[in-house]
């Protein structure tokens, strides 16, 4: 199998605080890898150094064999990273279609003409309609997205996230924030997505039941260090995970209070 | 379209010197705020150094026409040059300054517009500063008649082609990028690349209408580059429209018309020549009330409108069932 992904000794520091520190991980092609940890272990700051909105202050980070660690987020993206966001982040004031359509628009590097009707390129408008269906968003492509529904929006994203055909992706979260009734809903779009079997996805998730039914493979966080990776059952049965996982969760529970 | 053929036919029938110079000023001033609103609607920029563009389309053909012999290859040569020229220094003061975020930009914009007003006034030998200078126009252009219908065809052409513009996959993702700029760079859009596009093609066009502007008076002087133009296009697009071509012209007509008439009535009571202070009134009230401007405002009652009459339809639909 080949390494789609890989990170060598990543890390970044803020300050005085060691937010990831000596990651090294590869994702093979066409798997599933989820990420587990508890708040503040660093799985969304990971994302960002693998997405490219943060710069890692040290190691390396390599798609297919080539050495990305230096290049912008719009590189990784025309490269084949595709990332969705915890926060929802849409076009609010633009159709849901129109929002799509901006996905498939720069997935055909159609970047800079300025003299035709836009509407001239029919096969994008198809495209993002296929995508919407693909994301279970039938019938609402005139909405403003501002007007979506939470659940919604973040099938939205997940369908731009598709549109831009990307061969790795990354998924923060995306049932965050979403209501029991919606979680089912994302959770078919993902697994439409994994049986599909041609994209290689990286998940981070609280839902553990979700994640040991998904996942290939999963690796733990624990302040900002990769504490162990494994089949789900070898996860479960780890008992350093477990340690970990409470006492974070206690340490969570005790910042709270 | 109605009203453009009215305005075409409408110098015919009514011959009056004063409103002619007054509709051409509009349509001049309808270019200008068009090409703001390409910055300040559809790309989210909030530029305060947009009357350098129109200043340099000005001094451009004012200079060029008072060295040479007036011909009418002579102007369009100038105003080429002149938007030439604004293209270069749009695209060069993008570069640096596009780079900074919302009202970084605004400031450095400001501090731009203000050295290029201040080479204009020290630059005595060339613009002959503050006192100005006035040049010949070509023979064509004597006749205020021929000089109204060059603005509104070229005022009209612009609004197409701008329309032309911002409804390319190009334009729409200048919209994207007013909506959600981060967004669209993780979609794989190189933000910085559109926002210069979008001031280039506004920094030339805002040369045009200068050009015209200068043509307009036959006299040019250092206000051309002053904030108060600037401001001008800005009060004309939020009135009228933002994120529309049409709210503009709409403002320009209104914001150039209201002076008018306000300057008229300062015969009838004294506050009236200080008719910037209801102005100042109007347009505090029009940001408080419409900040969607006229254009915006209306499309809002109207889809209101849509939507009622849908839901009532739908109601009906109920009972029936």
């Amino acid at each position: 199998m080949v390494a789609i992904l890989e990170t060598k000794n990543l890390g970044i520091t803020f300050g005085t605080h060691q937010a990831v520190q000596d990651v090294s991980f590869s994702v093979e092609k066409n798997e599933f890898k989820s990420i587990i940890g508890p708040n503040g272990a660093g799985k969304t700051t990971l994302f960002n150094l693998l997405s490219g909105q943060l710069k890692p202050t040290k190691g390396e980070i390599y798609l297919k064999g080539q050495q990305i660690t230096g290049s912008s987020v719009v590189e990784r993206t025309r490269l084949g990273i595709g990332r969705s966001f915890q926060i929802t982040n849409v076009f609010p004031n633009l159709t849901v279609l129109e929002n799509v359509r901006l996905a498939v628009q720069s997935q055909a590097k159609l970047r800079y003409q300025a003299f035709t009707h836009y509407r001239s390129y029919q096969k994008f408008e198809e495209k993002a309609l296929h995508w919407l269906h693909v994301a279970l968003l039938d019938h609402k492509e005139n909405t403003l997205a501002i007007n979506l529904a939470h659940g919604e929006k973040r099938k939205l994203e997940m369908a731009m996230l598709l549109a831009l055909e990307p061969e790795l992706l990354l998924l923060d979260e995306p049932t965050a924030g979403m209501s029991l009734e919606d979680v089912p809903a994302i959770l078919q779009v993902i697994k439409k997505i994994k049986e599909e079997g041609d994209k290689t996805i990286l998940l981070i998730e609280h839902k553990m039941d979700m994640i040991m039914d998904l996942s290939d493979r999963i690796m733990v966080l624990f302040n900002g260090k990769l504490l162990a990776e494994g089949t789900p059952r070898e996860i479960m049965d780890n008992e350093l995970v477990q340690s970990a996982y409470l006492g974070g969760l206690y340490d969570e529970f005790t910042s709270q209070s | 379209m109605i009203i453009g053929i009215a305005l075409f036919v409408f110098p015919f029938i009514y011959e009056d010197r004063s409103m002619l110079i007054l509709f051409t000023q509009i349509f001049i001033f309808a270019i200008f705020a068009m090409s703001y609103d390409i910055l300040l609607g559809f790309t989210g920029i909030v530029s305060f150094g947009h009357a350098m563009f129109f200043g340099i389309g000005a001094y451009c053909v004012s200079v060029m026409l008072k060295h040479h012999e007036p011909t009418m290859l002579l102007v369009t040569g100038a105003i080429s040059l002149g938007v030439l020229f604004s293209l270069i220094i749009s695209f060069v003061v993008g570069l640096m300054t596009l780079r900074l975020k919302s009202h970084y930009y605004a400031m450095l914009t400001l501090a731009l517009a203000g050295l290029f007003l201040v080479a204009a006034e020290k630059w005595r030998t060339l613009t002959y500063g503050n006192d100005g200078f006035t040049f010949q126009v070509p023979e064509f252009f004597h006749d205020r008649l021929h000089f109204y219908l060059v603005c509104l065809v070229l005022m009209v052409i612009v609004y197409f082609g701008l329309k032309r513009f911002i409804q390319s996959p190009l334009g729409r993702i200048l919209l994207a990028i007013k909506d959600n700029e981060q967004r669209a760079e993780s979609l794989g859009y190189q933000v910085l690349h559109y926002k210069i596009i979008a001031s280039i093609v506004a920094g030339g066009i805002a040369s045009l209408s200068g050009s015209l502007y200068a043509l307009s008076l036959r006299f040019v002087n250092t206000s051309v580059f002053t904030m108060d133009i600037t401001l001008d296009a800005l009060l004309m697009t939020i009135i009228g429209g933002v994120g529309t071509l049409i709210g503009p012209v709409l403002g320009a007509a209104i914001i150039e018309l209201a002076h008018h008439w306000l300057t008229g009535l300062a015969k009838v009571h004294w506050i009236f020549e200080r008719w910037l202070i209801l102005f100042g009134i109007v347009y505090i009230l029009a940001v408080m009330f419409f900040p969607n401007g006229i254009v915006g405002s209306v499309r809002k009652l109207v889809s209101k409108k849509e939507k009622k009459e849908d839901v009532s339809t739908s109601e009906n639909i109920v009972k029936e069932g």
